[in-house]
């Protein structure tokens, strides 16, 4: 038998490496050490991005302020018509979406939001995810939020969704078999094929990303890292993307929007 | 009509160097790229740039496939008098956009 006094330091190493592992996985970034990707971004995408005359985001958002003012639908009503100068009433919209859709019962994005307008407000057709009026819109509302602190609702019907959105960020998926949470929580700020990998924070959607080299929301972007993890995505405008982004808005509380970002 | 973004100072002193930047939206489809089905996506770029001041061609480009989508083209001249720098892109499929912006030399 061996003795007590050589068992102990085995024992004392494995708990060490378990409590270690433990520490090490699923620890969400400290709210201080939380920065936007645009922190990784060359001097060049940073001038891109900061100057509105040379972002190609802001052709969208041009794009968009016209749609806004644009008579749609059979009940010939514009979104101005409504809501009047989107400079005032959409400030701060966008920081706070996700938000509870009462009629659904769930969470609704700002897209979704859009196209519920679309459809019970304008009687006119949604817009298909992705399509260019639906990203110049949802861009135009979106920066009206520029410069504003991310504001994730407090409503307590939004938490079991939330709760979704966060299990769904640390489960493991795909044939890579990885979680987003072990890239963008465990190691964020170290290199991924030449690329700087990124805390996730949905900080400047929808994005101009220069290798789309066009603008994309935020559940094309989930959709990219899904792909990249060879799991199989969900179709747009889908529950769990909705659950995702609500947790991502949340997990990013408190930092600045820019839409419109670009981003490599 | 494609958007477009401009930014020249709308003053400058004579003889000051300006930065003049242009945007323009355009997707720049290079036409070596296939549809889902294997059809040949035709090419639809602009091709030419050209910017005159006061009615003189001060700067001129020709745009190639490698392009990316929403060209940004930006370029310097020197501020000699007062009066209109004019825009024009011009590309596949009849595609035309002109633009212009007063500039006020003192």
């Amino acid at each position: 038998m061996t003795p007590r006094w050589r068992r102990s330091p085995y024992i004392l190493l494995l708990t060490t490496l378990l409590a270690g592992l433990w520490l090490s996985a699923r620890a969400e970034i400290p709210l201080n050490e939380r920065r936007s990707s645009y922190a990784d971004m060359s001097r060049d995408s940073k001038a891109m991005q900061d100057d509105d005359t040379s972002n190609p985001g802001m052709l969208a958002v041009l794009d968009g302020e016209a749609l806004w003012k644009t008579k749609a639908g059979a009940a010939d009503r514009a979104c101005a018509d409504c809501h009047g100068d989107a400079r005032a009433s959409m400030k701060g919209v966008a920081a706070r979406y996700p938000a509870f859709e009462a009629t659904l019962g769930r969470p609704v994005n700002l897209e979704q939001r859009i196209n519920i307008c679309r459809a019970q407000r304008q009687n006119a057709q949604p817009f298909a995810y992705e399509s260019k009026d639906m990203l110049a819109l949802s861009a135009f509302v979106a920066m009206q939020s520029r410069g504003e602190p991310i504001a994730p609702p407090d409503d307590p019907r939004l938490r079991s969704f939330r709760d979704n959105g966060r299990s769904l960020f640390t489960s493991r998926q795909g044939q890579l078999n990885l979680s987003c949470s072990q890239c963008h929580d465990d190691n964020w700020g170290k290199s991924l094929a030449g690329n700087t990998v990124t805390q996730g924070h949905p900080t400047g959607y929808p994005i101009y990303r220069l290798e789309w080299q066009s603008l994309g929301s935020l559940q094309r972007r989930l959709r990219n890292c899904m792909i990249g993890m060879r799991a199989e995505t969900y179709t747009y405008g889908a529950p769990e993307y909705v659950d995702m982004e609500l947790y991502l808005m949340w997990r990013a509380r408190g930092m600045t929007l820019e839409t419109p970002a670009v981003r490599p | 009509m494609a958007r477009t973004l401009i930014n020249v100072p709308p003053k400058a002193k004579r003889g000051e160097i300006i930065t003049i930047k242009t945007l323009i939206s355009h997707i720049m489809e290079t036409g070596f790229r296939h549809s889902n089905v294997g059809v040949r996506i035709p090419r639809d770029i602009i091709d030419t740039f050209v910017c005159t001041y006061n009615g003189e061609e001060i700067f001129r480009a020709t745009l190639y496939p490698a392009i990316a989508a929403n060209p940004f083209i930006t370029f310097h001249t020197v501020a000699t008098e007062s009066g209109t720098i004019a825009f024009k892109w011009t590309g596949d499929k009849g595609f035309s956009a002109t633009e212009s912006v007063k500039i006020t030399v003192e």
